[in-house]
């Protein structure tokens, strides 16, 4: 499935796509295939504030559960609700099943994040393969 | 991790699933698949169709001579004496203080021949118990097989009719846990049980390591399941597929901390079976003293939240009384449920307590186990 070269992508594989103020965030194609069967995604509500590098939430396998890390500091405008009795479809298309979109507080913390040829490179640092 | 895989030991399949890019995982020190196509489609392929497991990760012990039936009743709590020649059993071997050194199926290959099934995490742990334990009584020979066998497990409601393709042997006259020898996709003297790991009808069969013949009987097997659906199948699907069928795991449930009273396995404990076994003086001792102070029980989550291994059990009120053992969602009973030790006021059915959930109090209810439990069989 790839990672879009126009998302940026933390180390704790989410991805942000921005555009102006406006970020959309979700889970890596990485990520949602080790965990494997999605079962449940626990998000914050609409107006909580995030901050970079903080956990706002969970995502729950059969296997495992997981913390979700904020990619930037930000204000919750929305979230997808469709994933209340849907979580599912993040493994169907994690590239385009979002979770939650934020107004970000600082566009300058985008530089921090990494770019899709650096997750790459740092996922298959990680796995081995 | 990356720097480990190196040092873990490998079935002899392991090429195959790699090539057919299974998601590995260290089990035990063993690199071992963990999911396929996904574990909720692998579980619901055993509970509706046919999966297929490579276990050969699992240890054979064989004890052999005239002295193997006195070095098994020695060594385990079952009574080996009542089984037949071609019947397997639950067992366990057990510490002087009646804790699991590990959990095992005895079978009877002969008068004086016993195969003993261990788990793989504990292989040289107990095969060095069984040589301490048994290695100088008269009459038996201690032999490691473990190595010499790749082991399959083809299970589900689709199992015998996807063996029988492969085999001339009356698959069902083959009673549970039951075994006899017979030729295996060309294979001859394989050793065809009917036993299992996943609370369903299946087979597990031992054929040689080697990994040309595991690679083609292992691809013989998916072909002839083909029209059931069969699905390869992971360690991940194992596990739930067990915890449905409240079944114990080593190292979870049973461990040299817990005994096999309060883990409810006592009615394989023969105390009277006429031969005195490593643990059973504890046994008796615990019996006697009004049994076990806590017991492992069936939990089934009231409320959204998934108890996990190691989770603390609280009673409603928030005090701590206990821990879970294993818990996951239940693929096919789409419940989240979990084993878990409480102290024994607390394990009446329809109790209610609570499972700390990352913080917070989720509450859950003592259910009976099994939780997923078989519709009837037509076998014999």
């Amino acid at each position: 499935m790839g990672y879009p070269a126009e998302y940026r992508y933390t180390k704790e594989h989410e991805w942000i796509s921005v555009e102006g103020t406006a970020g959309t965030v979700g889970i890596t194609d990485y990520v949602q295939s080790s965990l494997g069967d999605i079962v449940f995604v626990e998000l914050p509500r609409v107006g909580d504030a995030l901050e970079a590098g903080k956990i706002f939430g969970s995502v729950e396998s059969v296997k495992a559960v997981s913390d979700l890390y904020s990619p930037v500091s930000g204000e919750v405008t929305a979230v997808n609700e469709e994933l209340k009795d849907a979580p599912e479809k993040v493994n169907a298309d994690a590239n385009k099943t979002w979770l939650l979109k934020l107004t970000l507080k600082d566009a300058a913390e985008l530089e921090k994040l990494l770019t899709a040829e650096q997750y790459e490179k740092f996922v298959s640092e990680e796995t081995g393969h | 991790m990356a720097e480990m895989t190196a040092t873990l030991r490998k079935t002899a399949l392991n090429a195959t699933h790699r090539a057919h890019r299974a998601k590995m995982v260290d089990f035990g020190g063993w690199d071992m698949p963990v999911e396929y196509s996904g574990l909720v489609a692998e579980h619901m392929a055993v509970r509706t169709g046919v999966g297929l497991f490579d276990v050969s990760h699992m240890g054979d012990i064989q004890l052999r001579g005239p002295g193997s039936l006195a070095a098994v009743q020695r060594l385990c709590m079952n009574d080996a004496s009542r089984l037949a020649v071609g019947q397997a059993h639950y067992s366990a071997m057990l510490n002087e203080d009646g804790t699991f050194v590990d959990d095992v199926v005895v079978h009877k290959l002969s008068d004086n021949d016993f195969l003993i099934v261990i788990n793989a995490g504990t292989r040289e742990k107990d095969v060095a118990w069984v040589r301490r334990q048994v290695g100088a009584m008269p009459g038996i020979h201690i032999n490691d097989y473990s190595d010499f066998y790749t082991q399959l497990a083809i299970q589900g409601p689709k199992a015998e009719a996807t063996l029988q393709k492969l085999t001339d042997v009356n698959l069902s006259a083959i009673r549970n846990y039951w075994f006899t020898w017979g030729k295996v996709a060309r294979l001859y003297n394989v050793l065809i049980a009917r036993t299992g790991y996943t609370g369903e009808d299946g087979f597990e069969i031992y054929i040689p390591s080697d990994e040309p013949t595991s690679g083609r009987v292992w691809s013989e097997v998916l072909e002839a399941g083909a029209e059931f659906g069969i699905l390869p199948c992971g360690l991940g699907a194992r596990n739930t597929l067990r915890l449905e069928a409240g079944m114990a795991l080593y190292g979870h449930e049973i461990s040299e901390t817990t005994n096999v009273l309060e883990a409810g396995l006592g009615r394989y404990a023969k105390l009277e079976k006429g031969a005195d076994f490593v643990g059973r003086e504890a046994l008796v001792e615990i019996e006697a003293g009004g049994g076990p102070k806590r017991r492992l029980v069936g939990l089934e989550m009231m409320e959204r939240g998934i108890g996990r291994d190691g989770y603390p059990v609280c009673a409603v009120s928030g005090e701590k009384i206990g821990v879970v053992t294993s818990g996951s969602p239940a693929p096919f009973l789409k419940k989240n449920i979990a084993l878990a030790y409480v102290p024994v006021q607390y394990s009446a059915l329809d109790e209610v307590v609570a499972v700390e959930v990352r913080g917070q109090l989720v509450k859950a209810k003592v259910v009976a186990t099994p939780f997923y439990k078989r519709a009837g069989t037509k076998r014999p």
